[in-house]
């Protein structure tokens, strides 16, 4: 899976944008500082100019700070420093200023060198201290998340095979259970990882064909509900409902994981709805139940990788709700959240499609 | 029915295995076979009445050698694979396998197909039923709990080729170059709407089809249940 996940934005390269940016503001302010020269003496200019180059420093990098001190320091020396309009300086105190002048400057272009290093060297460790936290987090999960179910299978067969243990039939067939149940957890993690490692590796693929909403929620519902033939699933999609233009394996995927999410935090008595309908150019899919709803505070996470609820008992590496999000999200849809009044918890996604009526045929 | 070979084609030792405890203890004779060169010279000895394919192999592709076994070989093939997108599935089914089973499978699932392909070969078959569903391919008749089934002439074209290929996944763009012709294939909206129309004439719920199931994305099977 790829991790690498944070990336560093590079800085705007010194662009040409920079360079005319910082001639330009130099430009104007000398140009102003003609104007008020005989007011305040030549002397004053000197700081006008180097307050300019000290903000190029603070916006660009250190090669148009560089141009600019050295421009800024011969258009001091030309137009303001008696004799004007040359290079020449007669008084020895002038010749000092202008010394110091373009050591002032050239040091602004020094010290925004090493801020610009600095500020680099942080995001970088930020970078990596994101990805670290993000693979350990991966790593804790995931070891977790596969060890519960293959301990599990491992101690029960183990329990099996031994001849020492004397298991009743109805020890066999428990534990025959639990490995089969393992199994199926265990399945449906590496079915996540996979698909997380598709979204992330960027190589997710569109592919759109016409599709049966009626169709592929029932044949999500009804394979669901072998597994969890207690559970309670309404599904209400109108008969004759359009034809939409979907990946139809991204539409299932979503909706396996909004309704095994639910399955797992809500209790068995609840009721999971699946409601589809449509706007004019878009499909509206709302998946609820009426357990106890997300806590508010956490619900903005719930999409984030990883994320699980703070007293989740049940298992499940935080895939599966960023996993929906990226889903609909490759679709140019969006995906919301809410908490249904008087209790529960709706998803509602908004997917743009082509949409096509049924029309009976002969 | 007599019992019939199987050859396994798989070079996963725990699947060769499994699979032939499952097939022994259901009474058929399993010849097993670790890379595709084995397996194509196995099928040529032995003949087997069906193969169970992986695609994963060692030497070559599955897809080469389900290629090479069509060339000659026309008895039912099921693949066995990892692979679970559907650009797999249709791949390997337009190269002429039979059926498709994603690994991990249940083996009540596997024993279910096998018994189904191996009846698919038996004979020319002119009744079909499917539960309370009778279809008559001499009469051209379709009865639903003893009653007659009006159907259009491509519904009706629709369900048999279903039905003759009784649990076998037919894939869409088989359906509709086989019904509508070949200039139909990507028209996959037509054939998304008859099936709809024909679930609600023979299906008990529609929402829960047990004739014609759906294999989203690839396609739909004709199921017999007796």
């Amino acid at each position: 899976m790829n991790l690498a996940i944070s990336h560093i934005a590079p800085r705007p390269r010194y662009d040409v944008k920079q360079f005319v940016f910082s001639i330009g503001l130099i430009a104007t302010v000398s140009l102003g500082c003609y104007s008020i020269a005989p007011v305040v003496g030549y002397r004053s200019i000197a700081l006008i100019l180097l307050l300019a180059v000290s903000f190029i420093a603070m916006v660009c990098d250190t090669k148009p700070v560089l141009v600019s001190a050295a421009l800024s320091a011969l258009i001091w020396d030309f137009f303001f420093i008696p004799p004007k309009f040359t290079l020449h300086v007669d008084n020895a105190e002038d010749v000092l200023m202008l010394a110091m002048y373009l050591a002032i400057a050239l040091l602004n272009a020094i010290f925004t060198l090493k801020i610009r290093k600095m500020e680099k060297s942080i995001t970088g460790k930020r970078g990596r201290q994101r990805a670290i936290g993000l693979y350990n987090t991966l790593l804790s999960s995931l070891s977790h998340e596969l060890r519960t179910p293959l301990s599990t299978i491992i101690a029960a067969a183990d329990n099996l095979k031994s001849t020492n243990a004397k298991l009743s039939e109805q020890n066999k067939e428990e534990l025959l259970e639990e490995i089969s149940k393992a199994s199926l957890r265990l399945n449906e993690q590496v079915e996540n990882l996979l698909n997380m490692s598709r979204l992330e590796s960027g190589i997710i693929q569109v592919k759109k064909d016409w599709c049966d909403m009626n169709d592929l929620v029932h044949v999500v519902v009804n394979r669901l509900k072998e597994n969890a033939p207690t559970r309670i699933v309404n599904v209400v999609v109108k008969e004759d409902t359009p034809l939409v233009k979907v990946d139809i394996d991204l539409i299932e995927q979503i909706l396996h994981n909004l309704i095994l999410n639910a399955f797992q935090y809500i209790p068995k008595y609840c009721v999971v709805t699946v409601r589809v309908s449509f706007k004019v150019d878009k499909m509206i899919l709302v998946v609820e139940d009426n357990g106890d709803g997300f806590p508010e505070d956490e619900r903005d996470k719930v999409f984030e990788k990883f994320y699980r609820l703070k007293n989740s008992i049940t298992g499940g590496t935080g895939l599966g709700l960023s996993i929906v999000k990226g889903f609909v999200e490759a679709h140019n849809g969006t995906i919301k959240l809410e908490n249904v009044i008087g209790g529960g918890t709706r998803f509602t996604m908004e997917i743009p499609t082509e949409i096509t009526n049924l029309i009976p045929l002969e | 029915m007599s019992i019939a070979d199987v050859l396994v084609i798989d070079d996963e030792e725990q699947i060769r295995k499994l699979l032939e405890i499952t097939l022994q203890s259901n009474n058929y004779r399993v010849k097993e076979a670790i890379t595709g060169k084995e397996g194509l010279s196995l099928a040529s000895v032995s003949s087997p009445d069906i193969i169970l394919l992986d695609l994963g192999l060692p030497d070559q592709s599955g897809y080469e050698v389900l290629q090479k076994l069509r060339i000659w070989y026309t008895k039912p093939i099921i693949i066995l694979s990892v692979k679970s997108d559907e650009e797999s599935i249709v791949k390997a089914l337009d190269h002429g396998a039979n059926d498709y089973m994603v690994k991990p499978f249940r083996t009540g699932e596997l024993l279910a197909r096998i018994r189904s392909a191996l009846r698919n070969t038996e004979t020319d078959i002119v009744l079909i039923t499917s539960g309370n569903l009778k279809i008559d391919l001499s009469l051209r008749v379709v009865l639903k709990k003893e009653e007659v089934v009006k159907l259009t002439a491509t519904e009706y074209q629709l369900l048999t080729l279903l039905a003759k290929n009784e649990g076998r996944v037919l894939t869409h763009q088989y359906l509709l170059r086989e019904v509508w012709g070949a200039g139909y294939i990507t028209q996959s909206q037509y054939l998304r709407v008859f099936i709809a129309q024909l679930r609600k004439k023979i299906e008990d719920d529609p929402n829960r089809p047990q004739i014609i199931t759906t294999e989203s994305g690839v396609g739909y099977r004709f199921v017999s249940k007796e």
